[in-house]
């Protein structure tokens, strides 16, 4: 069983969704335990995936789906999954954010879509499945395949909600569907120089073969690109998200929305280091200079976008496109020229590094506040931040992890964000590239503004027009306290807790990264 | 010499097991109130204990984990920590009793709140004094900002809300802006997070020009010292309950500013770099145009608050000036610059005068509604010992003995001689001068002006005993530390060493 | 290709985008199954149980197997499975199969994105009543006032 954890992973939730689908629209209650089952099950898999990982000597573990492995067969002809330090920490994220989403929504669901149960929760396990097929296989076309599978559940999970729901979720399909068209077209391209999908074979056979200089190459290194920019959300590609995300149903949003684009991210990582090598990304091309100024302007534009905001979600939604900014920055900060300096990867790879730690960081920090700001405006009633009003005394414990995940968000150690920007800006330093490192301090300010702001809202309460004679004005109890249910309360608390581990344990991770890219630098392995 | 010791994480966590104990106990005030003195005195035994140790050199010292690659969260109570963490540590027990004097005597709502954050500010306040390098002294100061906000901002109404959004706004805007570049190009540049007591790293890897703007950007950064333009978020401040002021902005949000400022001129720059370091006259400047226009701002003050908030400001001002004078080319070689003495002191002797005066400003409030000096006249007939001690307190601050205040201000006025600064002398004695305009008539009209008899409704008497016993200690305190000042210029003297090349 | 995306860009009507959809899926279905092609001549890869070639014109294959479409490689790492037999087949007289395989998945994909998408419209359709869009964003921007 446990040298099939690699596949069990996905395995486990499929059939849970198959099953949820099936038994659940007879008996309505099995669906949410199901798949509890399942994700409880992805989690324990993926761990144990990722401590066969760190144990083995070359840091992966490769499994070829069927058993058509690469010695008896050559490369390219099976699907092949290769779990090495970057996607096997992914891997425990998504299963654990899946997780604490699915405890999440036990009210959501009921109050949001009531009756329709079955296909809510077998979308959520195929979104799930379809994410963890994304971060595992090291097949390009595979990569589509299951892009598509969690694109189109993520369309109908959205389409679920309201009807404002409805059109941006049509919005989000057409605009996700050019970008997938797009991967898939720019891996035709590679197909047809290299003859092969698998990943590590592409990058082989573009290496061993000089087709780097090709013109077809590098069309489809472009169409790729802008494939995975659309579904990551990198400005100006990201005019689907903030409605997408932000009208969805609430369960919905706290699943998509740390997920999707980080995942997307990760994607992104793979292309340029497994598939291209950085050789190839940061000495031949050189989109290093105007990539990291594009990221600066997704950096601010999303900031000052969501300073505009009245609307939490939407608010929240416009952060993540200047969370994005900040990864696709981190990983194009190495300097042109750098590689053929003699530099190693992975001693001028603190972008790098800070890229992969954002992608776990910011999954949390997102999950977070999806979570808070959910279980908020259940209290609350409404979703604009004027409504907000009075919440730490209504609901302290939210608020309290609602703070948590603002202080991370702002970069207020100890928490995960402020490593993040840590290493984001030492990279920006240690490239000379001041504007990243720039940006990154803007974007905390802006932080620090937005949240305070509703901070200051939940926390002052209606404010009296007349102080009273003594200076101070007599407060008149506004109400007792009415925390939120315990399944809304766990996976919040949880999530909290995980920014504060995230980030007291970055050194560790930071470490695995760094492991990672030595491996890649070292032009991979088998 | 290093000794590896836990008692740096106990003075730490003494106020963090208080806060658990202040929850818990919450339904009980008096028990609740008895945990916060519990965590004082502990705290504060435990900083004492440590005192013969650091003055014979031996440092304790306690790592927490090492957060970031050869960056270690790391604790150690060397000479120049111990002055702080004394005068932390001690004033929190009276400012303890203070404080409930005030909440009770005004029933303020939400006292379990008020003295949880105040314990953690505490925590993070002793984490400062005993930070051992850059990151970890940033890591306890950004703790301190977010830790008073809920009591800058306690009476939750408009005033609060705007006095805290200025707050937030100056402290962690400079903050982010400034400090935090600074500590990551330090890393990113050297790989290390700059312990206090290696400074040499620093030296070998960043050129003047670098080094200038890193200085400027660090003591910009720490915008808890006051220093104008950044010093917005105190005045604004005001709007908190009068014990939050007094320790807090008296002492130790204030304090931690300055701290950290010293610490950047004496524990993060090499010596031979710092004296290089032309640029570094700006912060001078800056810091002797505050002294003079913070005095003269506190002139025109009528609220008793406010004025005594710029005159914190003024005050602060005279500390940093007398540090920043180190990267003047006129010290090197000098053993033991009396400025640097001076700021060190000053940071003790000020603390105690002036939570004096914020004491006793808060215990006017308490007793007679009275915020504004105009209406101050003759109440010193009614309340004798309130009046005595800011009287006390007033000459602490002006440096006039018997106080101790006196002492720091004669090294710093030295100092800026040996320095040939001589037009920060100059301001020095100046605002001294504009010091005795606007504390003295405080006190002289409170006892020789006949009463207003619209002024006071009804008896006015002495404020409760909780709030007239701290001052009167404080104040005691202040004349005590003109006659006991030794350990206090032995441990100013052994934090001289650092400046010693290695 | 670009007309699918002009079609889904700049056109109203929300069926119409669909349609631009399809054509642009389809244009990148084509593309890869174009791939597939050598020559003329070739092949579909199934071999006859008696194991040697059926068609008669594979002598021509041999001699204009380097005929690609962009000059790529794409016989070596495609198929190497072969049945063991008596006669190996020479790889050059037969269709690449495996860009069909992947079109296949390719089709699928593309069937479940239009009906997902036609039953969006759907509900879209029942709930406003309209499928333009302008007075779709229209009616949504008055629900998020409302």
């Amino acid at each position: 069983m446990v040298e099939h954890a690699p596949v069990l992973l996905m395995v486990v939730p499929l059939l849970a969704a198959v099953f949820c689908a099936l038994l659940g629209l007879r008996w309505k209650a099995l669906c949410l335990p199901l798949t509890i089952i399942g994700f409880i099950a992805a989690l324990y898999f993926s761990v144990i995936t990722f401590l066969q990982v760190s144990a083995s000597s070359d840091h992966q573990v490769i499994y070829f789906l069927g058993g058509w492995n690469a010695s008896e067969f050559p490369r390219g002809v099976g699907i092949e999954y290769r779990v090495d330090l970057l996607n096997g920490m992914l891997l425990i994220v998504i299963a654990a954010v899946a997780l604490l989403a699915a405890i999440f929504s036990k009210q959501f669901v009921s109050m949001e879509t009531p009756g329709k149960e079955p296909q809510y929760y077998a979308l959520f396990l195929l979104l799930a499945v379809g994410l963890m097929g994304m971060t595992i296989t090291a097949d390009a076309f595979n990569l589509y395949v299951l892009l598509e599978v969690s694109s189109l559940t993520s369309y109908a999970l959205i389409a679920m909600g309201s009807r404002r729901a409805s059109v941006a979720a049509f919005q989000y399909l057409i605009m996700g569907t050019i970008g997938a068209s797009f991967y898939l077209l720019g891996v035709g391209y590679l197909y047809i120089k290299t003859g092969s999908l698998n990943m590590q074979g592409i990058h082989d056979i573009l290496i061993g073969e000089g087709l780097l200089e090709s013109p077809a190459v590098y069309v489809a290194f472009l169409l790729i690109f802008v494939g995975v920019w659309i579904k990551l959300a990198f400005f100006p590609l990201s005019t689907w998200l903030p409605n997408a995300y932000s009208r969805a149903p609430t369960a919905t949003g706290c699943i998509i929305a740390p997920l999707m684009t980080k995942v997307s991210v990760y994607i992104m990582l793979r292309i340029m280091l497994t598939v291209f090598g950085p050789e190839y990304v940061y000495d031949e091309l050189s989109w290093s200079g105007p990539m990291v100024w594009i990221a600066v302007v997704a950096i601010i534009a999303g900031s000052i976008l969501a300073l505009g905001q009245k609307d939490l979600r939407r608010m929240l939604s416009y952060l993540i496109i200047a969370e994005v900014g900040y990864m696709v920055g981190g990983a194009w900060l190495l300097a042109p020229g750098g590689m053929a300096r003699g530099e190693s990867l992975y001693s001028t790879a603190t972008g790098l590094v800070g890229t992969g730690y954002h992608i776990i960081s910011d999954a949390a920090m997102t999950l977070c506040l999806f979570l808070a700001v959910g279980a908020m405006i259940v209290k609350a009633g409404s979703s604009r931040i004027e409504d907000m009003k009075g919440l730490f005394r209504k609901c302290p414990v939210t608020m309290a992890c609602f703070v948590v995940g603002a202080l991370a968000m702002i970069g207020v150690p100890p928490t995960c964000g402020f490593f993040s920007k840590w290493y984001l800006i030492s990279g920006a330093f240690e490239a000379g590239r001041w504007e990243f490192a720039a940006a990154l301090i803007i974007s905390s300010l802006v932080n620090a503004v937005l949240f305070f702001r509703i901070i200051e809202f939940a926390y002052f309460g209606k404010l009296p027009e007349v102080d009273d004679a003594h200076g101070h004005h007599q407060r008149h109890d506004e109400g007792g306290m009415e925390e939120n249910p315990p399944s809304m309360l766990v996976p919040l608390v949880l999530a909290s807790v995980a920014l504060i581990a995230i980030g007291l344990f970055n050194k560790e991770i930071a470490g695995y990264l760094s492991q990672f890219l030595n491996t890649v630098a070292m032009g991979g392995q088998g | 010499m290093e000794i590896y010791s836990i008692k740096p994480l106990l003075a730490f966590l003494a106020p963090l097991l208080g806060l658990v104990f202040i929850n818990l106990l919450r339904k009980k005030p008096n028990w609740r109130e008895g945990a916060t003195f519990v965590a004082a005195f502990t705290q504060c035994g435990i900083v004492f204990s440590m005192l013969p140790d650091a003055l014979a050199g031996n440092y304790h010292v306690f790592t927490f984990l090492e957060i970031l690659p050869d960056v270690h969260i790391r604790l150690r109570a060397d000479p120049m920590g111990m002055i702080f963490a004394m005068v932390a540590s001690t004033l929190w027990i009276v400012t303890t009793l203070y404080g409930i004097g005030y909440m009770r005597g005004l029933k303020e709502h939400a006292q379990t709140r008020f003295f949880s954050f105040f314990a953690v500010s505490l925590g993070a306040t002793i984490g400062v004094a005993f930070a051992a390098n850059l990151f970890t002294l940033y890591l306890f100061y950004e703790m301190l900002s977010l830790a008073t906000f809920p009591l800058v901002t306690h009476h939750q109404d408009r005033d609060a809300r705007g006095g805290g959004r200025t707050y937030l706004t100056y402290l962690l805007g400079t903050s982010v802006a400034f400090a935090l570049p600074a500590i990551i190009f330090i890393y990113a540049k050297t790989g290390s997070a700059v312990d206090f007591l290696s400074p040499e790293v620093l030296g070998a890897q960043i050129d003047p020009v670098m080094g200038g703007i890193l200085l400027l950007m660090l003591v910009f950064g720490f915008a808890k010292s006051g220093l104008m333009p950044f010093h917005s978020w105190l005045p604004g401040a005001m709007v908190a309950p009068t014990p939050v002021s007094a320790l807090l902005h008296a002492v130790a949000v204030v304090k931690v500013g300055v701290f950290c400022v010293i610490r950047v001129y004496t524990g993060v720059f090499d010596q031979d770099l710092l004296q290089s370091l032309d640029i570094g006259v700006i912060v001078t400047y800056f810091a002797a145009f505050t002294v003079l226009i913070s005095s003269l701002i506190a002139l025109s003050q009528d609220n008793l608050k406010r004025r005594l908030a710029f005159s914190t400001i003024g005050q602060l001002g005279y500390i940093t000036v007398g540090v920043s004078m180190l990267s003047s080319g006129a010290l090197s070689g000098v053993e033991s610059p009396q400025a640097m003495t001076g700021s060190i002191l000053h940071i003790a002797m000020h603390a105690c005068g002036k939570i004096t005066l914020f004491f006793c400003a808060g215990a006017i409030f308490v007793a007679s509604g009275c915020k504004y000096i105009s209406q101050l006249d003759g109440i010193g007939r009614r309340m004798p010992f309130t009046m005595i001690a800011f009287l006390i307190g007033a000459l602490s601050v002006i440096g006039l003995p018997p106080t101790g205040g006196v002492i720091s201000k004669w090294f710093l006025i030295m100092g800026a001689l040996e320095a040939k600064y001589l037009f920060v002398m100059v301001i020095l004695l100046t605002s001294s001068f504009l010091n005795i305009i606007y504390l003295l008539p405080i006190a002289v009209r409170a006892f020789f002006i006949p009463k207003n008899e619209g002024a006071f409704h009804g008896s006015v008497k002495e404020a409760p005993w909780q709030c007239v016993v701290p001052l009167c200690v404080t104040a005691v305190l202040s004349v005590l530390l003109f006659f006991f000042s030794g350990p206090l210029l032995e441990l100013c003297s052994s934090s001289a060493d650092f400046l010693k090349p290695r | 290709m670009m007309i699918g995306l002009w079609g889904m860009i700049s056109k109203n009507n929300l069926i119409k985008k669909l349609i631009g959809m399809s054509i642009f899926q389809t244009a990148i279905i084509l593309f890869y199954v174009s791939v597939a092609v050598k020559s003329e001549t070739a092949n579909i890869p199934i071999l006859p149980h008696h194991g040697h070639d059926y068609s008669p014109k594979i002598a021509l294959a041999h001699a204009v197997s380097d005929d690609h479409e962009n000059g790529g490689h794409d016989d070596h790492a495609g198929h190497q499975a072969h049945p063991v037999g008596p006669k190996i087949p020479d790889p050059d007289g037969y269709a690449n199969p495996l860009p069909h395989v992947l079109m296949l998945t390719a089709i699928v994909v593309g069937v479940a994105t239009l009906g997902l998408a036609l039953a969006i419209t759907q509900k879209i359709y029942r709930e406003y009543g309209t499928l333009e869009e302008d007075q779709l964003l229209e009616k949504v921007r008055a629900d998020d006032h409302g």
